[in-house]
């Protein structure tokens, strides 16, 4: 006779957890070994992947499929720059505010956006973005049309000296990201991540068990935006610079993270990954031709929804069942110590 | 300030934006497809008239004799060759890969085009405009063009309600699986729909390219704008899209004479409005 | 003359399988029952044969010869139409539109719009409503008058007495037998055994998409079919 018992992870996961922990550790030790280049793309990395996961849960996850993040990302810029430039608050503050400002402002858009669905919430979303970024043009307290510049005492704020200065923002870039994925993970480990998994596989039959879904939706709603801003606010800090036109960019904030996450492997942890090195290598190779990179993009992207629409990752999940970031549950089972006579 | 001559012309250029949003209109209610290129397919359309008008001579109007069925092949192959296989993954399939075709098309133009601003001339008519008693004074163009978008509409209608193959578009709009039972032939109906929305786009990426520049990236706005006079207007009716696109048109003209920088925003605002206010659009028909 | 023969037909909805290895022969002019549970496979089986699922090209032939792989629309044209369970009229449709949509099969034959008013006279009043303002057994009606516009030599029929007040079910009955009288070749899903029996000349009796019986409907023992539709 045997027992079941309810496991997480698998042996995958357990030496794949390993190894994360070893790159992690090279990379927060890399402003000892890499050059201010590096840490830069690396930083991108780190952001676009966070971007990537944070999509990944509101459209793979929640089915809330939205092509209008990139206000959250403008939201959040902007914030810092008001906040430190006409307020002169301390920039660490201000990026903390940026966030949750961000998460603020995702409430009323819900209440008009959730009105539709599907496709017709995508396109919803972005006129939102739109909305955001003309009243960003109009404002003359945040530069009008031509944005904002970081006020120049904030750089020196953050440390006088620039390899200090540097390694600081490499490495908020990395906590933020390792921040994100965290919270993303634990929620899907958890019971509101099964209920996220019911309401993605069918929600008339997920609502009819009891899961709130409009609730559920809202609240990762609110904080995919809230954390997509902290994001942003990061950007644009490094960016040293904002506009309506960079700070709500569809195809920066929008496209290229749908086409990570799509080109990954939409609804699994691992396929942001996946997706945002397949995108930096596409980009690096391409950089010199021009638009053609964006072109290709978007029929890699094409091509992946019509003959692997479950990604790279999810090809990999049909044919080796493998699952890196534990986040489902299995049936083990086990002897008990003492067995019965027959 | 002359409000009347404001919202007169706030209200024609309502023709333009239904005109931009019927070919939305169609596939969304035909095929359960928001086609996220629309925007940049109508763009397209206007650069397919500005090269047929740089080789031939002809001017934009007549060009339309090539241009209309060049967009209609376009749509048909497109639909045939490539949006039919999205149509049975659920809701990302179609949404991505009309992204994808948005993001071709935007920078193919860009490439051969490159980033600059063209506008398609037919000389006098673009700036006459009908002078009537009490200072009224009514552009020509934007009048013709509503009336145009007004006939399209009601060709369109006769269609859907007089013909067998408008009877074919209700069946399948309504239920595709029993209407495939009964002998039609969904795939290719689907390709002659999206082949007649092309025409509706052709002509408005014509007549609005007469009006305003376009440029390679012109496409988003052209987008929302389609998608805002459907909403407005409530899903599944034509008629309605037309009403949508001239509140639409309303609100951007209040706007722009309360300052010239907040046209696009107010008819944002105004959408936004009405999908707090009346989720369902003004006159609202289809079951979803 | 074999009409309808399937081959060890069975189908799938993604990793369900709904029918196993089904054997049916239908002869021209016959009218076969299908009867079984809920959930027996009856309306998949149909809609295997309308092309609707997909099934292997020899799993279904058709006047000699495989149709198992072509689409439901192909399958019309060739001759086999459906009345769907629960009618399935399109309701942005009036009911003369619902009739004339049968005629995109191009297929010609007895039926047109004037016999099938004759046969449903009824339908000839409400001929410009919309769809859904008729009551059931008029819905009934004008799904079962939708399908014979397309002029079948087969016509599948899904639960025709679904939901229906039992002397409009023997109306529609009545109507069915005008329609076999003309030559049609009929397949019969019924919940309501009785009512397939008495009209039909054999019968198949499906448990959980097995073929559970089969035998000619007249003389045979009720208790042995009661047997085979529960599985015991």
């Amino acid at each position: 006779m045997e027992s079941v018992r309810v496991e997480r992870a698998t042996r995958a996961s357990r030496v794949f957890a390993f190894f994360a922990a070893a790159i992690l550790a090279v990379l927060i030790a890399m402003p000892w070994w890499g050059d201010a280049g590096q840490m830069r793309l690396v930083g991108e990395m780190a952001y676009y992947v966070a971007l990537a996961q944070l999509w990944n849960l509101l459209a793979g996850y929640a089915g809330l499929v939205s092509v209008g993040q990139q206000a959250y990302v403008g939201l959040g810029g902007y914030m810092l720059f008001y906040l430190t430039g006409v307020w002169n608050m301390n920039v660490y503050l201000a990026l903390a505010i940026a966030g949750p400002f961000a998460g603020l402002m995702s409430i009323p858009v819900s209440f008009a956006v959730f009105r539709l669905r599907g496709a017709y919430f995508a396109v919803g979303t972005w006129v939102v973005s739109e909305v955001f970024a003309l009243f960003a043009s109009l404002i003359a307290v945040l530069g009008a049309g031509s944005g904002l510049s970081l006020t120049t005492g904030i750089m020196r704020e953050i440390s006088p000296d620039r390899g200090v200065r540097n390694t600081v923002l490499y490495l908020m870039s990395l906590a933020i990201t390792v921040l994100v994925f965290a919270v993303v993970y634990f929620l899907l480990r958890s019971r509101h991540g099964l209920a996220l998994t019911a309401i993605r596989d069918s929600e008339p039959a997920s609502a009819s068990l009891g899961v709130n879904t409009f609730r559920t939706k809202f609240i990762i709603y609110i904080a995919t935006a809230a954390c997509t801003g902290l994001i942003g606010g990061l950007i644009f800090l490094q960016k040293l610079r904002i506009s309506p036109e960079a700070g709500f960019s569809i195809n920066d904030w929008t496209v290229v993270v749908i086409f990570m996450v799509v080109i990954g492997g939409i609804g699994t942890l691992e396929g942001p990954f996946i997706g945002m090195l397949i995108y930096i290598v596409l980009r690096e190779l391409l950089a010199d031709y021009g638009t053609i990179y964006l072109m290709l993009m978007g029929a890699i992207a094409i091509l992946v929804m019509l003959k692997a629409p479950m990604g790279i990752w999810g090809w990999v999940i049909q044919r080796y069942d493998l699952q890196l970031f534990p986040i489902g549950r299995r049936l083990a089972q086990t002897p008990l110590a003492t067995q019965p006579k027959e | 300030m002359n409000w009347i001559n404001i919202l007169i012309q706030g209200g024609l250029l309502g023709g333009f934006y239904a005109l931009f949003a019927i070919g939305l209109s169609m596939s969304f209610g035909i095929m359960r497809l928001v086609n996220i290129a629309h925007g940049d397919l109508i763009v397209l359309a206007a650069y397919v008239a500005l090269v047929v008008t740089q080789a031939t001579g002809l001017d934009p109007f007549l060009s339309l004799l090539i241009v209309v069925p060049v967009m209609f092949l376009l749509g048909y192959a497109l639909q045939r060759g490539l949006l039919n296989q999205t149509l049975s993954g659920g809701l990302l399939p179609p949404l991505l890969v009309t992204f994808g075709i948005s993001i071709i098309i935007q920078n193919g133009l860009l490439q051969g085009f490159g980033a600059y601003d063209h506008r398609l001339q037919v000389g006098a008519i673009e700036t006459a405009s009908l002078h009537l008693p009490g200072s009224l004074s009514i552009g020509v163009y934007p009048l013709v063009v509503f009336a145009v978008a007004t006939l399209a509409i009601g060709c369109l209608q006769l269609l859907f309600y007089r013909t067998r193959l408008g009877r074919a578009f209700r069946a399948v709009s309504d239920d595709a699986d029993t209407a495939e039972l009964m002998g039609i032939d969904n795939l290719k109906l689907y390709a002659l729909a999206l082949g007649i929305a092309m025409i509706f786009t052709a002509l408005a990426g014509v007549l609005f390219g007469i009006r305003t520049i376009f440029a390679p990236l012109s496409g988003p706005i052209r987008l929302i704008l389609a998608f805002e006079a459907v909403i407005i207007g409530g899903l599944g009716s034509m008629w309605g899209t037309l009403i949508g696109g001239v509140v639409l048109g309303l609100a951007q003209a209040i706007g722009a004479a309360l300052d010239p920088t907040w046209q696009i925003l107010a008819g944002h605002l105004a959408f936004l409005a009405i999908l707090i206010v009346r989720p369902s659009g003004l006159f609202p028909k289809t079951r979803d | 003359m074999t009409l309808l023969q399937t081959q060890n037909l069975s189908a799938f909805y993604g990793d369900f399988q709904a029918l196993f290895g089904i054997n049916v022969t239908v002869e021209e002019g016959e009218t076969v029952a299908i009867i079984g549970a809920n959930g027996a496979g009856k309306t998949t089986f149909l809609r295997a044969v309308a092309g609707a699922l997909e099934t292997p090209p020899e799993a279904v032939i058709f006047d000699g010869r495989p149709i198992g792989h072509k689409t439901a629309h192909e399958i019309v044209r060739l001759g086999i139409a459906m009345v769907p369970e629960g009618r399935r009229l399109f309701p942005s449709l009036s009911v003369e539109e619902n009739l004339l949509l049968g005629t995109h099969s191009e297929r010609s034959g007895p039926w047109n719009l004037k016999r099938v008013y004759e046969l449903f006279p009824r339908l000839h009043e409400l001929r410009r409503l919309p769809a859904p303002s008729l009551s059931g057994g008029q819905q009934q009606m004008a799904a079962v008058g939708r399908a014979l516009m397309s002029n079948p030599r087969l016509l599948l029929c899904d639960e025709l007495s679904l939901g229906l007040a039992p002397v409009v079910i023997r109306n529609i009955y009545e109507c069915l037998a005008a329609i076999v009288a003309e030559g049609t070749t009929v397949v019969l899903v019924e919940q309501d055994i009785n009512r397939a029996l008495d009209a039909s000349a054999r019968f198949y009796c499906f448990q959980e998409g097995h073929l559970a019986l089969t035998a000619p409907t007249r003389d045979f023992d009720r208790a042995a079919i009661t047997a085979a539709y529960f599985g015991m």
